[in-house]
């Protein structure tokens, strides 16, 4: 079984191509050049680089979520775009499921944070000493509100994610529980774990039509909580 | 016996993404339209006021996928025996285009076929040669719109020379303001041309600009501006403002200005045939007034249908088709260009 991993949620572009269980491509890159230019050239060169046939992979995994609002809409464009031409099913891998796999085997709590502005951070907590079991379903909240959970739960925590670029001192000033950060390797977004949990995935029969795969933005936008708001004073 | 590349019949996908219109068309050798399909979210839009940019790349993402499935099966055909896969990549919002962006390259990619990038305003033009097999360049061409107002000479298929432009507000722009102002709503185009029809276009004079030394460039502030001030100063007078009056009043100065320079270009410019493209383009009164003006000055005037001069695919796969047969072709990392300039590639 093959599966092309795509990950653009962040400023991390990267692509992947698991086969079984083995990783035979990943390209990733953590610069400012826009998705729009990387990504479909960094798939085009994994694809040559391995002499794939893109119609020989079974599914396309795409980070589903939460992220940059444009650059999940990037990556689930182009999966979708490529899940049509190919007749390819599409899997929808949560962006903070994938982060937290990145450190498959810990036997610690893994806590991914992105950095989601206004004062929040997406973020999740997970085992993965196995299988990925879910603590806490991703969502986006304040540092402190995350950091006080992680201290009434006093369990040795694993930390990565860009929110901890943004958050670090925070977190350093403020957690009593016993916590580590995650190294270079494996403390961004990765599409060689989008591939491998979306094995995971496939192998249970999670899988959508490319037409249904919408991200989940886990916000509304701006202009409808405005919308609301005003409308909810005039409720009041 | 081989046939030439060229003389095979060229059928491409096209796909528009560039504001409020989720779009895809499949288009038989740039004039021949076998299916069109919009799918158009100016209803969630109204709610805004306007078009709220994130609002329309979240539904873009999710309706892309059957808008492009709709286009092939309506046209009964599939994406193998497309030749080519079109898309606006400017100008336009950024998010929205970004959507149809991705989603084109990685469907040509996929199919393996060539990619092409559109103009937006290009594809307004080239919506005439749709409905106008006898249509060919060269002809002057106005091209009015929500966010667009230039006065060009289409010189060649995808060779455009700009005679002018708008300095401020496009004209679509205006319509929607002075929509506002009255209480009309969103969108304002049509919505001025309805109320309008039941008042006096002579009722208020309102200012018709030039501007200097620039004989076909267009500015609609100073006449939003002078509506504006029309209302607010009936209002401290207490005055009940007749909205069809005014509607009506404020469309002919806009009609007005915009008939009397794509005529006198035309004239001065020595070119018998006049196209109008782009949203504004179906006002009845605009259509109206220049059909008189290009009657009286012996000018053969042509426009698209009402569906054709909204955002649509089809109008994308006229323009890709003459670019295709031009050798253009996009490479895996075509951005979307937000404020693409007319005649930039």
């Amino acid at each position: 079984m093959k599966i092309l991993g795509i990950e653009s949620s962040s400023l991390v572009a990267s692509v992947a191509v698991v086969t079984d269980d083995v990783l035979t491509a990943e390209y990733t890159v953590n610069f400012k050049k826009t998705h729009s230019q990387t990504l479909l050239p960094m798939i085009d060169e994994i694809a040559g680089m391995l002499e794939l046939d893109l119609h020989t992979i079974d599914a396309i995994a795409a980070a589903g979520g939460p992220g940059s609002f444009t650059g999940l809409r990037i990556g689930t464009a182009t999966a979708k775009g490529l899940g049509l031409a190919l007749k390819k099913p599409l899997i929808h891998i949560p962006t903070l499921e994938a982060m937290a796999y990145n450190l498959w085997g810990t036997d610690r709590l893994v806590c991914p944070i992105m950095d989601a502005r206004r004062n929040q951070v997406y973020t999740g907590l997970y085992h993965v000493s196995r299988e990925l079991e879910t603590v806490k379903e991703q969502c986006p909240m304040s540092v402190e509100e995350l950091v006080s959970g992680l201290n009434d739960r006093m369990e040795p925590v694993i930390f990565l994610g860009d929110g901890v670029g943004a958050y670090r001192s925070q977190i350093e000033e403020l957690m009593k529980a016993p916590y580590d950060f995650a190294p270079a390797q494996s403390n961004r977004q990765r599409a060689a774990s989008v591939a491998a949990l979306g094995m995971e995935y496939l192998k249970k029969g999670l899988t959508m039509e490319a037409a249904e795969f919408v991200p989940d933005y886990l916000r509304k936008s701006q202009a409808e909580r405005e919308r609301e708001e005003r409308n909810g004073q005039m409720d009041a | 016996m081989k046939k030439n590349r060229t003389e095979e019949d060229v059928y491409i996908l096209a796909i528009e993404s560039s504001c409020d219109e989720t779009a895809a068309a499949v288009v038989k050798n740039g004039r021949e339209v076998l299916s069109n399909v919009i799918s158009s979210q100016i209803a969630l839009h109204t709610l805004y006021g306007g078009v709220v940019p994130e609002i329309a790349s979240r539904k873009h993402i999710e309706k892309i996928n059957q808008v492009i499935e709709a286009a092939l099966s309506q046209a009964s055909m599939t994406l193998e025996e497309m030749t080519a896969i079109a898309v606006t990549y400017g100008p336009g919002l950024v998010g929205a285009l970004l959507v149809g962006v991705a989603e084109a390259k990685a469907i040509a990619y996929g199919a393996g076929k060539p990619l092409v990038g559109v103009h937006h305003i290009e594809g307004h033009v080239s919506a005439n040669f749709i409905e106008h097999p006898d249509l060919e360049p060269p002809f002057i061409c106005l091209i009015v719109s929500g966010g667009h107002t230039h006065l060009v000479v289409v010189k060649d298929y995808g060779e455009f020379e700009i005679l002018g432009r708008t300095r401020d507000d496009a004209a679509g722009e205006a319509f929607d303001k002075v929509a506002r102002a009255v209480g009309l709503g969103y969108p304002g185009g049509p919505k001025v041309d309805k109320a309008a029809k039941e008042g006096n276009p002579y009722a208020v004079r309102f200012p018709r600009a030039k501007v200097e030394k620039a004989p076909y460039d267009f500015s609609f502030s100073g006449l939003k501006s002078a509506v504006l001030n029309h209302i607010n100063h009936a209002r401290m007078m207490g005055e009940e403002i007749c909205v069809p009056d005014l509607a009506a009043s404020f469309q002919y100065a806009v009609v007005d200005v915009l008939v009397s320079h794509t005529v006198e270009a035309a004239r001065e410019l020595g070119y018998r045939r006049v196209a109008m493209a782009g949203g504004v383009a179906s006002n009845s009164a605009l259509r109206g007034e220049m059909r008189r003006a290009c009657k009286k000055a012996g000018l053969e005037l042509y426009y698209p249908s009402p569906v054709l001069c909204t955002d649509n695919g089809a109008m994308i796969g006229a323009a890709a088709y003459y670019e295709y047969i031009n050798g253009a072709r996009s490479g895996w990392d075509l951005n979307a260009v937000p404020n693409l300039k007319l005649g930039e590639r």
